[in-house]
């Protein structure tokens, strides 16, 4: 492995681990649930970006060939990071938000807190709660 | 059982009954492909086994299956949301690091939605969870708006715009 793709690879490792540490460092200090699923939204795809690509960059150097598993990990993390932020989300409103504290969506509200076909004790449950 | 499947439901062309999704279909073969990092052709027929079986076992969850206008507005999409993606990570590392929490305004965002496919809203919502300080939480009861929680932002009602006009606009384009 040349000189060339050794610092390639080392300022990629350095970069992604700095994003994954700040990811967590938001984590830590940013003050309530909402407000932190930020973090790890963000920061820590680019940060587990550059690891990958650093790991691409390092087979194709020393010789081993181009591998496609890290895109395809890339592909899944991007995939995967919206659905389960959007369920954390969903779970925090329907637990511990007021739909009064939200912007208006319609006669209908937000689904989270629309009642549901089949399940007609859950508003006055909700409610009582 | 003929008789029952025309009186329920439209007649369909053959290949759509063999192959409900083709996209899918061609997508799965390529991503089991690229996961066994092995081109060879008993591979092949395992993935395009997966390819057959898989969208006719989820069939329920695609009522609609998405058609898409243009591929090549579809991965100039990509491109700028990958390029939004890298910028989101530096605007939200330096909110992180050096803004005192208090000056934070976070807020609640409704953004309307033109968009009516579930699968253009869907691409619609990853987006914006992936981009700069934003983070899409919940469909309203009717499917007309769309809860976005952002870190950072002035005004409601700009910001809103602007996650319409950067990434709505062009969904709309390429879902139709």
């Amino acid at each position: 492995m040349n000189l060339y793709a050794e610092i390639a690879v080392a300022l990629l490792i350095v970069v992604g681990a700095s994003f994954g540490l700040v990811g967590s460092w938001g984590l830590l200090r940013l003050p309530h649930l909402m407000a932190r699923l930020h973090a790890p939204t963000k920061a820590t795809t680019l940060g587990v970006g550059s690891v990958l690509l650093a790991s691409m960059v390092y087979f194709l150097a020393t010789g081993e060939g181009f591998s496609v598993h890290e895109a395809l990990i890339v592909l899944f993390l991007f995939l995967t990071a919206p659905v389960s932020a959007s369920f954390v989300a969903r779970a925090y409103l329907r637990a511990h938000v007021d739909p009064a504290e939200l912007p208006g969506a319609g006669e209908q509200g937000w689904a989270s807190f629309a009642p549901r076909a089949g399940d007609g004790g859950d508003q006055a449950e909700a409610s009582s709660s | 059982m003929m008789a029952r499947d025309a009186s329920t439901a439209l007649p369909r062309p053959s290949s759509r009954r063999w192959l409900p999704h083709p996209l899918i279909s061609a997508v799965l073969v390529l991503v089991w492909l690229l996961l066994q990092n092995d081109f060879s052709l008993g591979q092949l027929l395992i993935g395009l086994v997966l390819g057959l079986v898989v969208p006719w076992l989820s069939a329920g969850l695609w009522p609609a299956p998405p058609c898409i206008l243009s591929y090549r507005k579809a991965i100039a999409f990509v491109l700028l949301v990958a390029w939004d993606i890298a910028v989101a990570n530096v605007v939200v590392a330096r909110l992180v690091l050096f803004r005192p929490v208090a000056e934070l305004r976070m807020r609640w965002v409704r953004v309307p939605l033109e968009l009516e496919a579930a699968e253009a809203i869907a691409a619609f919502a990853a987006t914006i969870t992936l981009t700069p300080g934003t983070v899409s939480c919940e469909l309203s009861a009717d499917g007309r708006s769309l809860l976005v929680h952002c870190l950072d932002v002035g005004d409601a009602e700009e910001a809103a715009s602007d996650m319409k006009r950067r990434y709505e606009a062009r969904l709309k384009e390429i879902f139709g």
